[in-house]
């Protein structure tokens, strides 16, 4: 039913879904969207002191795609310094899920928005500047994208 | 897990083989138009007559009170429409439950659009509307009131005979959609005081594009389709012969069959129920416990959203529906689940199982350990899950 919807790749971190989870203690978490509209996305970091991101996790709220964006996207960021990692936009995360559905590119969206969520909380925590990261909205639930 | 477990039936049913059976000739054999004049157009006749009064049996109607359309969205649309604009002269003011099929709330928009009043009437908890609440809506320009005679998403049956006998005494007409109800409960359009009535046969294990509209004897009726004299002028266009045949069938076999299906429904939906409630934490009976499609299971789970877990069932062979915007597209959750007043993250979370009268005990027991694990896996991955559980309320709580 779902196969002509999803792409395979979407199927395939939707049933068997990477780093789901939380991190104790860990140097950034952010959460984004608003349960009113069906999604939140919260995303751990565990980023050392040379910027990499050593671990991230996952916990997702929400439909098959913004499970698999989760997925996806905590897969990309992983084992990247938060200088790579700001560089993976919803684009590249839905581009490597084969392709959304229209009405689902949101949850793209929703992936990178918990990823910068997340970096900005560490960057406040650590007192740092990250450049080009802006401060996420706290709600971006709204669905202005769509 | 083998096999398929279907739990959709309210979506659509498997045709009954007898149905099917008796459909078949009029696509080889009996392939005549009804309207012809040679021998080819007898059988079909007779066929399409026999039909008429199934339908109209199952109804407590009479024959020429019912008119074969193309299902349940073309005979919503036809009622409404027709007494709409056919009793234009004497008002423009309709009234509705809020919580009716979008074949009706679609057709009161367009009505909205051309002059006409809607008024939309609140159900309580449980879906129910209060008929007192239609009696006070009532104006002197209400020409009609159309309430459903059970909803499709939470199964609730509605106080039709009451609403009927206030219908009646205002001298407002009355229709229902019963699509959900058809062949499925009881229904006595004289005695309930209903004037319009809409029927599917797809719902009730006949064939899909084909439905009825039951008019009482008396009440104008516009045409919606144009043309041939079809359906005494009111409804134009070939018959689907094969189609209404197996209306008819599908009306015989359910009205022979009724009252045994309802109890062995009723038995499965209860222990589904209460298998869910008892065995799932966090989880709601969306609608009336009693006053119910005995087909129907409709629940909310906290914390998680209905089409992933309509994902993981499917991928377990266990097919279902959920009242969740994200399996629509569209960015509201269901209008039923908002109108009984969930929250919307738990709409996003509401599940509908609709039974058969082929669906066994092992399936709705396969289907819930399916929906268990399903749910525990999804609230593994859920921040609302986690938070509730760290501070022991939702935080997220809209």
């Amino acid at each position: 039913m779902y196969d002509g919807v999803y792409s395979a790749e979407v199927m395939d971190h939707f049933t068997n879904p990477r780093n789901v989870g939380e991190i104790e203690g860990a140097s950034g978490v952010g959460t984004v969207g608003n349960a009113k509209c069906g999604d939140i996305m919260r995303i751990f970091l565990d980023i050392d002191e040379d910027h990499v991101i050593r671990d991230v996790k996952f916990k997702t709220f929400g439909c098959g795609a913004a499970v698999a964006s989760s997925s996806m996207a905590t897969e990309m960021v992983k084992g990247k310094t938060i200088e790579e990692a700001l560089q993976i936009t919803n684009k590249a995360v839905t581009k490597a899920l084969g392709g959304l559905p229209q009405v689902k590119l949101h949850c793209s969206l929703l992936a990178e928005q918990a990823i910068h969520a997340a970096l900005w909380d560490y960057a406040e925590k650590n007192g740092v500047v990250i450049e080009g990261l802006k401060k996420p909205k706290s709600d971006i639930g709204d669905h202005e994208d769509h | 897990m083998n096999g398929k477990i279907y739990l959709d039936n309210a979506a659509t049913t498997e045709m009954h083989p007898d149905v099917l059976e008796a459909m078949l000739p009029y696509f080889k054999a009996q392939y005549g138009n009804p309207s012809s004049i040679h021998g080819m157009a007898k059988y079909a006749r007779e066929a399409r007559e026999r039909a008429r009064a199934s339908v109209a049996e199952l109804i407590n109607a009479e024959p020429k009170e019912i008119y074969f359309t193309s299902g349940g969205t073309e005979s919503d649309n036809w009622a409404l429409k027709s007494v709409a604009f056919g009793n234009r002269s004497k008002g423009n003011h309709i009234i509705v439950s809020k919580i009716e099929h979008h074949a009706v709330m679609n057709t009161c928009e367009f009505l909205e659009k051309n002059g006409f009043e809607i008024t939309y009437i609140d159900v309580d908890e449980f879906g129910i509307v209060d008929p007192d609440d239609v009696r006070k809506a009532i104006r002197p320009e209400t020409t009609l009131i159309s309430v459903m005679y059970a909803n499709n998403e939470i199964g609730t049956i509605e106080p039709i005979s009451e609403i009927g006998k206030i219908a009646r005494e205002h001298g407002i007409l009355f229709h229902t959609d019963a699509v959900q109800a058809f062949g499925h409960v009881h229904i006595d359009v004289k005695r309930e005081n209903i004037d319009l009535l809409s029927a599917s046969a797809h719902k009730l294990y006949g064939p899909k594009g084909a439905g009825a509209l039951y008019v009482r004897e008396g009440v104008k009726l516009e045409p919606l389709m144009h043309g041939g004299a079809q359906e005494r002028g009111t409804r134009a266009g070939t018959e689907n012969v094969p189609g209404i045949v197996g209306m008819g069938k599908a009306a015989e076999i359910a009205k022979r069959d009724m009252d045994e299906r309802i109890a062995k429904e009723t038995e499965l939906r209860d222990h589904m129920i209460c298998r869910i409630l008892e065995e799932v934490p966090f989880t709601k009976l969306n609608g009336h416990s009693t006053r119910r499609l005995s087909g129907n299971v409709n629940i909310a789970f906290s914390f998680i959203e209905g089409e992933s877990a309509l994902m993981l069932l499917n991928h377990k062979g266990v097919f279902v529906s959920t009242g969740s915007a994200c399996a629509s597209g569209s960015l509201d959750p269901s209008h039923v689940l908002l109108a009984i007043g969930l929250k919307h993250e738990t709409a996003h979370g509401s599940i509908r199982f609709t039974l058969s009268y082929k669906t066994t005990r092992g399936e709705v027991d396969e289907a819930v350990d399916a929906v268990k694990e399903a749910v525990g896996r999804l609230r593994e991955m859920s921040p609302l899950y986690a938070d509730h559980l760290k501070i022991g309320t939702n935080k997220t709580e809209v």
